[in-house]
C-alpha cells in the first residue's frame, strides 16, 4: 500500500490561487520578440542600402532605450522591466523612424525622449497613451527638422558607402505642388524601386516587401490584427485615389502612396502598437481609418509630406474615447438601437 | 505691431473686465461661519467624519448637521475653536489611535498554502480565509496601508501591518479595509494591550501561531475584584475604560500576547524615543 | 454547432479511456450539509446513532434545499465542523463505517417513470437529494419546477464536458447510455416537454453513438455533436450552439423556454425513481501530473480527498496544485481531509511546473481577453476598473454577465488574476449598489 500522502508532501507548499490554473503560454517577452523579428527583414535592408551608418543608429537607439528604461526603474523605484523587451522594441522602431545620417546625440536624445517622456512618467508599459517612439520622433522633427530629413538615397543595392542626401519621394512631390510643378517633371520611382526599397528616406521605412512580410507574420501569429492595417490602408488608398483621378498632375498614384514613406511602416508596426490602440475590434477599425484619413489628408493638403507620425498620435488621443463607444454587445443583451436614451443609464 | 498690440489688450481688457462682473453678478452666497470653520480644519480631507471632504464637513456643522467632535483628526483645540466659530460648547475627548491586534508575523504564524494573487487581503481572504493557519490574523497585503492618507500604517520587515501612533488621527480608514476586523479605535493612553483575535480553542491557537492568545485565563486572574481584562471566546479583551497599566502584567501571557506598548512613547517612525 | 469567443486549451484527456472503477470501502466518511446551491438542510441524526446506507441525515429547509444521505452504513461519530472544499470549515458529519454498507429499509423502487405523475417524479428526485453533477449544484427539481410563466418546449442535456482533464461525464455516456437515455425521458415527463436534444462535443464521437443506439423508441432525442471549444459546456452557449436562442443577458434558460441537465444527472434521476436510491456516490476523474496512476472512480459522496489520491497511487513530491474541477474553473484544495461532494467532477493534481502563476503585471492592451470572453465583455477594462477600486463604474461594463469561466486569463499575456480580480469586483458592486439603495431611501424618507 502505497504512503499516505501527508508524508510525502508539505501541504502547506500547495499553491492556492483563483482559477484558471493553466495558461497559454505566451508573455509579454514573446509578444515583443515577435514584433522585433517580424521587423528583422525592414531592419536587414536598411543596413544593406544604407550602411554602417544604419547599424550604428540601431545600435545607439536600442541602447539608449535600454539605458533610458533601465535610470526610470531605479529613479521611481520600480521593478526591472528589461526583460519584457517593450524598450528594446522602442528602439529599434526609432531607429527606423529615424535618417541613417543621424548624428549620434540626435538618436540619445530621442531615446530619452521616447522612454522619459512617452512611457516612464505615465506609469510604465501599459499606461502610456501616445506611442513613445512617435513621440520620439515627432519632437525631433519640430526641434531639429534640418537633421531629422538629412535623407540618405541609396545609388543602388549595396552600394551604402556612396549613398548621396536628396528629397524623399513624397517630400518631391510635395514641393513640385507648392512650386506649382507638374509631378511628370520630378523624378519620382517606379513602383519596383518603393516595393524593394531602393529610394531615400529613413531606414526603416524603405522596403515595402520587407515590411509586408513582417506585417503577415504578426498576423498569422495574431499578434495584430487586420483592422487597423486595413482600415489605415484603405482609407489612404480612397482619398489619395480620389485626389489623382481628380487631378493626377498634382496628386501621386495611390500605389506610390502606399509603398513611399512610412505607411506600410506605420499601418502594420506604429498604429497597432497594442497599448496605444483601441482593444475593440470595431474599435480598431475606426481606428485604423482615422489614421488613414488623417495621413492623406496631411500628405495631401498639409504643410507636411509625411502624416502618418501625425495622424497615430492624433488618433493615439482618440483611444480611450474609442473604446468607450464601442464596447461591444453583451451576450443576450439588448440588440444596439440607432438612438439610445442613455439619460436612465 | 501697434495695431496687433492694441487688439490684444482691447481682448484682455475685455475679458477682464467681464470676469469682473460674472464675480459680482454669479457670486453664490455661502454662510461666512463656513468658511471659517474650513479654515481650522486640518484639511486632509480623510473622510474620517463620514463627509466627502473638510468643506463638506464645513457646511454640515454650519448646518447643524454634524458637531465639532465629529472630525477625529482635530485636536481640542481645533475643535474649541469650532465651537467659538458656531458659538457651541464642545467637550474635550479622549485621543484615540488605531491599532493592529495581531503579531502573527513570518516569524511565529503557520502557513496553510502559498497564496498567489492580487496583492490585496480583501480578494485573500476570500481563498479559504487567507493563507494563515490561524484565520483570524493579519494577512500583510496592506489593504489598511493603502487607504490611510496620513502615512500612519507601515509593513513589518516579517509581514504584518503595524500602525505608527504619532501619526495615526483615529479617522478609522484602515478598521473600515481590514476584511479581519482586526484592526482597533483605542485611547492613546493605553499601555496594555492584548495583540491577538484568535478566539479558537488554545490548543488550536497555539498550533497556528507562537504568540496567539490561548484563553488560558492567567491575566483574567491577576485581577480580583477589579476585573480589567475579561476572557470571552477563548480570547482576552482589555476593558479600556478600565485599562491596566502595570508593565509587569506581561509576566502573566505564557505566549506573549498580553503587550506592554506606551503608543505615546513612540516617535512619528514608530521608534521608541525613550525606555518603558 | 458552435459560439463566437471562447478557447482551445490542451485537453489531455488522458483517462477517456479508462473504465469507471469503484473504491473500495473506507474507514471514514466526511459528509458536509452544504453541498448544493441553496440553504443547507437541518440535521436530523445525533451523535452516536446507527444510520444505514442512503438513510437521510438533514431535511431540506425551504424550497431550494436539498437532504444529503448517508455513504454506507455505520455510527455517527461527531456532528462538528470539518475542512470543506470551499476553504473555511463548514458543518459536516463524521461516519465510521461498520462493513456491511447496507441499505436502508426504508429504500425501495418509486415505480416506472412513464407511469409516474410529474409530481411524484419530481418529489422522488428532491428526496434522493439529487442536485446537478457537472459542478454547479443546483438543485435539480427546482430546475425541473420552473414558474408557470416561463413556458418549456426543450430540454437540452449537457454532455459536452469541455474542461481539459476530464472524462467523467464521457465514460457514463459510454457506460450507462441506457439509464442516461430513460433519465432523459423521465425530465422531459416531469416538464412536459416531447423533444430533448443532447449536446456532445467532436472529441466524444464514441459516446454520441453509444447514446443513439441506445435511444428508446417513442422519445424525441437527438444527439448532436458539438465544436470541442472551451467553454461550450456553460449553458447558455450550449443553448446557443444547439438552438440558436441567446439566453437574455440577467436572465435564466428558462426565459427561453429552455432546461438544461447534465448527463450524470438525468442517470442519477434515473436511479432514484427505478431504485429508489438516493444520491450516494458520483463518477470523479482522477488525473494531473503529480498523481501516480490517473483513472475514473465511483467514489461514495464523503470519501476524505486523501484516501482518493492514496487509491490512484499516491502524488508526486513535486505536486504544486490539487484542484476540484478543472483547470478552468476548479478551487484549489489544500487540505488533504476534504470530502469529495455531489459535485465534484474531477480530482486535479498538477505538477509545479504545471501550474501557472499569477503576475500583477499591467494591462498592455493586447485585445487577446476581448477575442477570447465568450460573452463579449471588455475584460481588460473591468480589471483595470477593480484594481483601483473603482466600483460604481463596473455596472456599465456588464461585469455581473460574466460567467467567470477563466477563458480572458488563459489568454492574458501579462499573467492578470482576471478571474479574481471579477469575483471580488462583484461583491463590491454589489455592496455599493446597497449601499446607493439605501442612501436613496433615506433621503426619500427624510425628503
Amino acid at each position: 500500500m502505497s504512503t499516505p500522502i501527508k508524508e510525502c508532501i508539505a501541504v502547506e507548499k500547495l499553491v492556492v490561487s483563483a482559477a484558471p490554473h493553466v495558461h497559454s503560454g505566451q508573455d509579454v517577452r514573446q509578444v515583443m520578440r515577435d514584433v522585433i523579428l517580424a521587423l528583422l527583414p525592414a531592419v536587414l535592408v536598411g543596413i544593406w542600402y544604407f550602411g554602417v551608418d544604419a547599424a550604428r543608429v540601431l545600435i545607439l537607439a536600442v541602447g539608449g532605450c535600454l539605458f533610458f528604461e533601465a535610470v526610470m526603474n531605479r529613479l521611481l523605484k520600480r521593478p526591472s522591466t528589461l526583460g519584457n523587451l517593450s524598450a528594446a522594441l522602442t528602439g529599434v522602431l526609432l531607429a527606423m523612424n529615424m535618417p541613417s545620417s543621424s548624428p549620434w546625440w540626435l538618436v540619445l536624445v530621442g531615446t530619452g525622449v521616447a522612454i522619459i517622456l512617452g512611457k516612464a512618467i505615465y506609469g510604465g508599459l501599459g499606461y502610456n497613451p501616445f506611442n513613445p517612439a512617435l513621440v520620439a520622433r515627432v519632437l525631433l522633427l519640430i526641434s531639429f527638422p534640418v537633421q531629422m530629413t538629412r535623407w540618405v538615397v541609396p545609388q543602388g543595392l549595396g552600394t551604402g558607402f556612396d549613398a548621396a542626401t536628396g528629397a524623399t519621394p513624397l517630400g518631391a512631390a510635395k514641393e513640385a505642388a507648392s512650386l506649382g510643378t507638374p509631378l511628370a517633371e520630378v523624378g519620382v520611382p517606379g513602383s519596383m524601386d518603393l516595393l524593394l526599397g531602393n529610394v531615400g528616406g529613413s531606414f526603416g521605412e524603405v522596403s515595402a516587401l520587407a515590411l509586408l512580410a513582417g506585417g503577415l507574420f504578426l498576423m498569422w501569429r495574431g499578434i495584430i490584427r487586420w483592422q487597423i492595417p486595413v482600415g489605415f490602408i484603405g482609407a489612404v488608398v480612397l482619398i489619395t485615389g480620389v485626389a489623382h483621378l481628380a487631378a493626377p498632375e498634382k496628386y501621386l498614384d495611390p500605389l506610390i502612396h502606399v509603398l513611399a514613406g512610412g505607411l506600410i511602416l506605420g499601418a502594420f508596426f506604429m498604429a497597432t502598437d497594442m497599448v496605444t490602440s483601441p482593444v475593440t475590434r470595431r474599435g480598431m477599425l475606426i481606428f485604423g481609418v482615422g489614421c488613414g484619413v488623417l495621413t492623406a489628408v496631411i500628405r495631401l493638403w498639409g504643410g507636411y509630406p509625411e502624416g502618418v507620425s501625425f495622424a497615430i498620435l492624433l488618433m493615439n488621443a482618440a483611444t480611450p474615447l474609442i473604446d468607450r463607444y464601442t464596447r461591444p454587445r453583451v451576450f443576450g443583451g439588448q440588440r444596439r438601437q440607432l438612438f439610445a436614451d442613455r439619460s436612465e443609464s | 505691431m501697434l495695431i496687433p498690440t492694441a487688439v490684444l489688450s482691447g481682448m484682455g481688457l475685455i475679458a477682464g473686465l467681464g470676469l469682473a462682473v460674472a464675480a459680482r453678478v454669479f457670486a453664490v452666497e455661502t454662510d461666512p461661519r463656513q468658511d471659517a470653520v474650513n479654515d481650522v480644519l486640518p484639511g486632509a480631507n480623510c473622510g474620517g467624519c463620514g463627509f466627502a471632504g473638510c468643506s463638506d464637513f464645513a457646511a454640515a456643522v454650519v448646518d447643524g448637521k454634524a458637531s465639532p467632535v465629529d472630525c477625529p483628526v482635530c485636536d481640542d483645540a481645533a475643535r474649541q475653536a469650532i465651537g467659538a466659530v458656531m458659538g457651541l460648547e464642545v467637550a474635550t475627548t479622549q485621543r484615540q489611535v488605531a491599532l493592529v491586534m495581531c503579531q502573527g508575523d513570518e516569524s511565529v504564524a503557520k502557513h496553510s498554502f502559498r497564496y498567489n494573487g492580487q496583492a490585496s487581503c480583501a480578494s485573500a481572504d476570500l481563498y479559504g480565509g487567507g493563507d494563515k493557519v490561524c484565520l483570524h490574523g493579519c494577512l500583510g497585503l496592506a489593504d489598511c496601508q493603502a487607504v490611510c492618507t496620513f502615512g500612519a500604517i507601515e509593513m513589518t520587515e516579517q509581514g504584518i501591518a503595524r500602525v505608527i501612533p504619532a501619526r495615526c488621527t483615529g479617522c478609522g480608514k484602515c478598521i473600515a479595509a481590514c476584511p479581519k476586523h482586526i484592526v482597533s479605535l483605542i485611547p492613546a493612553d493605553a499601555k496594555v494591550h492584548v495583540l491577538c483575535a484568535n478566539t479558537d480553542k488554545g490548543g488550536p491557537a497555539k498550533r497556528a501561531c507562537d504568540v496567539a492568545c490561548i484563553g488560558c485565563k492567567k491575566c483574567e486572574k491577576a485581577f480580583a475584584e477589579d476585573p480589567r481584562i475579561t476572557i470571552s471566546n477563548n480570547l482576552a479583551y482589555v476593558d479600556y475604560e478600565n485599562a491596566p497599566t502595570d508593565p509587569g502584567l506581561v509576566e502573566t501571557c505564557p505566549t506573549g500576547a498580553l503587550v506592554f506598548r506606551d503608543l505615546n512613547a513612540l516617535d512619528s517612525d514608530g521608534k521608541e524615543v525613550r525606555p518603558n | 454547432m458552435k459560439f463566437k469567443g471562447g478557447i482551445h486549451p490542451h485537453y489531455r484527456k488522458v483517462t477517456a479511456d479508462r473504465p469507471i472503477r469503484e473504491l473500495p470501502l473506507l474507514p471514514r466518511y466526511i459528509v458536509p450539509i452544504g453541498q448544493h446551491i441553496g440553504a443547507p438542510g437541518e440535521v436530523i441524526v445525533e451523535r452516536g446513532q446507527e444510520v444505514l446506507r442512503g438513510q437521510a441525515l438533514t431535511k431540506p429547509a425551504g424550497f431550494v434545499s436539498v437532504p444529503v444521505h448517508a455513504p454506507t452504513s455505520g455510527k455517527i461519530k461527531k456532528i462538528a465542523d470539518y475542512a470543506h472544499p470551499m476553504g473555511r470549515p463548514q458543518l459536516a458529519i463524521e461516519l465510521i463505517p461498520d462493513g456491511e454498507d447496507r441499505w436502508s429499509d426504508e429504500i425501495s423502487p418509486v415505480g416506472d417513470w412513464r407511469e409516474l405523475s410529474p409530481n411524484i417524479l419530481r418529489d422522488a428526485i428532491r428526496d434522493a437529494g439529487i442536485v446537478g453533477m457537472g459542478g454547479a449544484t443546483f438543485p435539480t427539481h427546482v430546475k425541473l419546477s420552473p414558474p408557470a410563466d416561463k413556458p418549456i418546449d426543450l430540454l437540452i442535456l449537457n454532455g459536452a464536458e469541455c474542461e481539459p482533464y476530464l472524462t467523467s461525464d464521457h465514460r457514463i455516456m459510454l457506460e450507462s447510455a441506457a439509464d442516461v437515455n430513460e433519465g432523459i425521458g423521465l425530465m422531459m415527463r416531469v416538464l412536459g416537454v416531447d423533444k430533448a436534444v443532447v449536446g456532445i462535443e467532436n472529441n466524444k464521437v464514441d459516446a454520441r453513438e453509444a447514446l443513439a443506439v441506445s435511444r428508446p423508441p417513442g422519445l424525441d432525442i437527438t444527439y448532436e455533436l458539438l465544436e470541442t471549444k472551451y467553454p461550450q459546456g456553460s449553458e447558455k452557449h450550449l443553448i446557443y450552439a444547439l438552438s440558436g436562442r441567446e439566453v437574455p443577458a440577467g436572465g435564466l434558460p428558462m426565459d427561453a423556454g429552455i432546461v438544461v441537465q447534465n448527463v450524470g444527472t438525468a442517470a442519477a434521476c434515473l436511479e432514484a425513481v427505478r431504485d429508489g436510491h438516493p444520491m450516494t456516490e458520483r463518477v470523479v476523474t482522477v488525473t494531473g501530473g503529480a498523481v501516480a496512476h490517473p483513472d475514473n472512480l465511483l467514489v461514495r459522496v464523503g470519501t476524505p480527498l486523501q484516501d482518493v489520491i492514496d487509491f490512484c497511487g499516491g502524488l508526486a513530491v513535486d505536486t504544486g496544485k490539487i484542484i476540484y474541477g478543472g483547470p478552468m474553473m476548479g478551487m484549489v484544495q489544500f487540505d488533504l481531509d476534504s470530502p469529495i461532494l455531489k459535485g465534484t467532477s474531477g480530482v486535479l493534481c498538477l505538477k509545479d511546473e504545471e501550474v501557472s502563476q499569477f503576475e500583477g503585471g499591467p494591462c498592455i492592451r493586447c485585445g487577446n481577453c476581448v477575442d477570447a470572453c465568450p460573452m463579449f465583455l471588455v475584460p481588460s477594462q473591468m480589471g483595470l476598473l477593480v484594481e483601483r477600486s473603482r466600483w460604481e463604474d463596473l455596472g456599465d461594463h456588464h461585469l455581473s454577465d460574466c460567467i467567470e469561466c477563466g477563458s480572458c486569463a488563459y489568454v492574458c499575456p501579462s499573467r492578470r488574476p482576471l478571474v479574481q480580480y471579477f469575483k471580488r469586483g462583484k461583491l463590491e458592486w454589489r455592496a455599493w449598489q446597497e449601499k446607493q439603495q439605501n442612501e436613496s431611501e433615506q433621503n426619500n424618507e427624510s425628503a
